[in-house]
This record gives structure tokens, sequence and C-alpha cells, in this order.
């Protein structure tokens, strides 16, 4: 029986550690760890002991990690998912979805895999999240703007708000640009001329 | 569209970059419009690691990038990676790179009988300082740089060594990436650094740390990055990368002109580009930075052998023959000079065999790298277990 393995994931960001982490907690013999930050990462690495070290492409720290594994005698040095580059396909995806492993030299494929397929689909998850959720302010704004915009129509022309409305969409679809495009110059031409 | 051929759109090439001042000839050859007159598309990707843009190439997400001068080398050797053929046609930039302490710390090396701007009589105030601080049982001092196989770490080992400091045990030297840097020696976490512009000159700027040397002062004048790229790519896209290579060539010599400078820091300071201070990168640019094969900024083939010379020593890799020749095609300085069409006075594809280095010791002879290493006393380098 293979003993435990310990999984170390370096992430700034909490959520993203989060949805990974609850991913990889329901895997049999896996013991996972989480850090934030990078302050005092030797020692703190050389206490986990970690097999496997995942980072996100995003953290300027893994050229920390690359000059730690290669020197240091306190950790047992993971080296780049490079090293043994016989499954590029995952590599490549790992790299689209913005991370990185480390994994300590000897470890069996078939124990790596299933964690790097959970890690590549958690990141996957979260970027649509972060996707999703960016559109739904940027809606969110949008609205608030072309609210405005129709409220000082109303009050200029003194028509109401399906007209107000009707007139920003002709005159978007005149120019060929957005409905917020146009909104957004009138508050902007109705704040300088106040 | 009734033309079913794309050949109205020009090729792209996709180029990762790091947000440093050196990144400046290929930001100004897009900028500038140098790669359109030359009918490339090129387009610019800032990554906030070395690690990434390693990874990046090696999977052919990048064609071609901004790379510390030992990374193509530590590629074809192998060294931390799977052994990936990797070429280097021309470099990106010299000099630059500083050694940066805190005030406080600055004030002690010349209380101790540093002078101001002297490396080995710097070096040696330090020594006293560390054995003073051995003697007192205290920590070890901390000094970082940037990646394993960067000139900074390399400069920082050969200014120590030089003084009689072994930097494998009478310090510490780790990473740290360099929009960190200054932050970490404000924060006290490290007492000095070596970094490239523009951070020694914003921890200047700041009141954070004093500029104690310029590589210039300790090292050869070798290239600090170059214009990286897999062979397979540039074999494949030759017509492609001299269009490349003539691109950042005249841009590199557009970023030299003195006439430029301000519109080169107000370029680089945007947003998608280093995102500082442009007066950050005016005073940087101050520091002896040169970009362009006209003021010598070039990939000559001795400097690759140097930069082996320093992971030998270090222990990084071992010496061989086999290694040696490996390091000897990594640097292409025939491939820029195809390109351009001109030559330089002397052919940049000869070696200077042998060289003499700034902080005295044996001089630098390639043909002879395990010699060179034998003569140092101060080294780490396995090879020299088994040597005679």
């Amino acid at each position: 029986m293979d003993k435990d393995l310990k999984i170390l994931i370096i992430d700034e960001n909490p959520v993203r550690a989060a949805i990974l982490n609850e991913g990889l907690d329901g895997t049999k013999h896996l013991r996972v760890e989480w850090i934030s930050d990078t302050n005092n990462l030797l020692e703190r690495i050389a206490v986990l002991d970690p097999d496997v070290v995942l980072i996100d492409l995003e953290n300027p720290n893994r050229d920390v990690l690359e000059q730690m594994f290669q020197v240091s005698r306190e950790v047992m040095r993971p080296i780049a998912m490079f090293v043994d580059q016989s499954d590029s396909a995952m590599i490549t995806a790992s790299v689209d979805a913005g991370v990185s492993a480390y994994i300590v030299d000897g470890l069996k494929k078939e124990r790596i895999k299933p964690i790097l397929d959970m890690t590549i689909s958690r990141f996957n998850a979260f970027s649509r999240l972060r996707k999703e959720l960016d559109e739904t302010k940027e809606q969110l704004e949008e609205r608030k703007v072309i609210d405005r915009a129709k409220a000082i129509l109303m009050q200029q022309k003194k028509i109401d708000e399906n007209e107000a409305y009707t007139l920003l969409r002709r005159n978007a679809m005149n120019k060929g640009k957005k409905i917020s495009e146009i909104a957004t110059s009138i508050v902007t031409a109705a704040e300088l001329l106040n | 569209m009734t033309s079913p051929s794309l050949s109205s759109s020009p090729p792209i090439i996709r180029a990762g970059f790091i947000p440093l001042i050196d990144s400046a000839p290929l930001i100004i050859a897009k900028e500038k419009g140098f790669a359109a007159d030359q009918g490339v598309k090129l387009k610019l990707s800032r990554e906030v690691s070395w690690a990434n843009i390693r990874d990046r190439i090696n999977i052919g997400q990048f064609d071609v990038a901004h790379m510390l001068a030992g990374m193509p080398i530590a590629a074809n050797l192998g060294i931390g990676q799977i052994k990936s053929k990797m070429i280097a046609p021309m470099a990106l930039g010299r000099g630059g790179n500083a050694i940066t302490v805190s005030r406080s710390f600055y004030d002690r090396l010349i209380a101790m009988g540093g002078a101001p701007k002297d490396p080995l009589s710097l070096g040696h105030a330090l020594k006293r300082v560390l054995d003073q601080r051995k003697i007192e049982g205290e920590d070890l001092l901390t000094f970082a740089m940037v990646f394993p196989f960067s000139n900074h770490n390399y400069q920082l080992r050969y200014w120590f060594a030089a003084s009689g400091i072994d930097p494998e045990n009478d310090l510490r030297l780790i990473v740290i990436p360099p929009p960190y840097m200054v932050r970490s020696l404000e924060a006290g976490q490290v007492d000095g650094f070596c970094v490239g512009e523009p951070w020694n000159s914003i921890a200047t700027d700041q009141k954070v740390g004093k500029i104690l040397l310029q590589s210039s002062q300790i090292w050869p004048a070798g290239p600090e990055k170059v214009l990286g790229m897999q062979q397979a790519w540039a074999e494949a896209n030759s017509d492609l990368l001299a269009a490349l290579l003539r691109a950042v060539d005249t841009a590199a010599a557009w970023a030299d002109d003195p006439a430029n400078k301000a519109e080169l820091a107000q370029i680089l300071s945007r947003k998608n580009h280093l995102e500082v201070d442009p007066n950050h990168i005016l005073s940087a640019l101050q520091n002896g930075m040169r970009f362009s094969r006209q003021n010598g900024v070039k990939a000559k083939k001795q400097d690759a052998l140097w930069l082996f010379a320093q992971m030998v020593r270090w222990g990084q890799t071992e010496h061989s023959k086999e290694a040696w020749h490996l390091v000897e095609k990594t640097y292409r300085p025939d491939l820029l000079e195809n390109a351009t069409g001109e030559k330089s006075e002397t052919k940049s594809t000869d070696l200077e065999p042998a060289f003499t280095t700034p902080l005295g010791g044996s001089p630098f002879d390639l043909n002879d790298i395990e010699g060179y290493i034998r003569s140092c006393t101060i080294r780490s380098g396995k090879i020299l277990c088994n040597a005679p």
C-alpha cells in the first residue's frame, strides 16, 4: 500500500484554493494543505514536506520555488512537470488552465494523473465562474448607466421612459454602437453641461 | 473577401516578456511599427515569472521570448528542466543590473572601511561584517536575486567569491520576484539584492535602499537578456525570424538614441508594459543600460561559455566536452548578421578565447573552463572533486 500523498496548494486566491481543495479532498489517500502567502516559504515547505506542489501561473513566486527546489537540502526537491514530458497534452492543458505542478521525483504517473486532471478541471471551473461574475458586473454597470441616460432624456425632452429607451436604441443602431456606449456619452455630456 | 488566400494578413509572432526595461527592443518593435514595417505582426504577452516564459516557449505557446542570458543555455543542458534545443540570435540588453542594499547596511559597510563604488573594498567590508556576525552568533544575512540562471545570481556570487565570501555557506541567497524586491528590503526580509532596472532606481528614489555597485563594475560586459526561441521554430521559420531580427534590431537602435529617451520611458511605463512611473524608468536609463549592437549589445559565443563556467562553478551542472559544444551552439550571432546583412568589424562568430575578469583572478580561458574553475578557491562545482 502506497503512503498518503501530500499535496500543497500555493494560491493567493482563497476561493479558487477552496474549490480545488474541495475537489481533491474527496480523493482517497490524499492530504491537502493550502498556503496563501509565501512568507518563509522554505521553512513552511520543509515542515509540510509535500509530494506535489500546485501553484497558479499568475503567481510570481513560481520563480522562488524553482530556486528552492534546485538548491535546497531541506526539502525533497519536487521538480517542474516538464522533466517528464511524456504527457505533453496534460502539460498544455494545465498551462491553459493556469496552473503548474511540481512533483517529487519517482512518483508513479497513475497516482499523479487523477490529481492533475482534477486540478485542471477545477481551475477551468474557477475561470468560468470568474468570467460569469465579471460579465454580470458589467451588465449591472451597463444597466445603471442606461437608467441614468433614460432619466436625463425624459427630463430634458419631456418624454416617457419607453420613448427615451427607443431613442437610445435607435441612436445606437444608427451609429453602430452599443446602447450603453450611447448612454455613457449622454451621461458624460450631462455632467459636463451641469 | 473573394480571395481564399490569407496572404493579406501578416504572419503573427507570439512573444513573451517580463516587465523589465530590457524588454524595450521587443516592445518598441511593436509600438513604433518596426515589426509591421518588416511584415510581421508581433503579439506580446506579459508574464510574471521566468518559469512561465520557459514553459510557454517549451510547449509552443510563445514563438520567441525575452529571456535571461542563461536560460537558453540551461534549456540546452537540461538543467532544472527537460533538455530542449534553444537558440538566441541576439541580445536585448546589457547593463542595468545593480546590487542594492538597505540604507543602514550601506552605512555599515562604509563604516567597516568600504570605499564607495569600489567592488573589492566593499566586498572585503562585507566579509568583515559577516565574520563579526558569525562570532556574535547572529543569523546569516540574506541577499536576493531573481532566478537560478540569472546573471544576477552569478554576478552576486562572483563578487562575493572575489571578496573571500562563500555564497553557499557565509550567507543566504534566495529568489524574490523583481516587483517584490523593494518591499522585501523595506520589510527587512532581505539585506540586499541584485536585480535589473527599474527596481534599483525605485529603491533609491523611495529612499529604501542605496545602490552599492553597478553590475558593469564587477562583471564582463556580456548580455543581460537575450531573444530566445526553440531551434526547431527558428529553422522552420527562417524568413520570418530574419524579419523579426531586423525589426528588433532597428527597435534597439531607436531605444538607444538619446533623442528618444522620453518617448521610450513613456511607452514602457504603460499599463500593459511595465506599469511603473516613467520618471523611474528615466532614472534607470541613466544607469548605463544599452540595447543595440551599435553599443556592443550582442549575444557572443564567449558570453555563453562564460555563463556556462558560472553554472559549473556553482554546481548547477557538470563540465563535459559535450556540454561545452551544446553551449557553444546556443548563441547564434550569425543569424542576426545574415538577417541585417551587416557584419561587425570583428566577426562575432569568432571566439575571443581568453579575457581578464574585472575582479582579478586567473584570466578566463574558454578552452580550459575546468582549469579556470580549479583556479577559483571558492566554488561548489561537483566536477572538481574528481579533478586531478
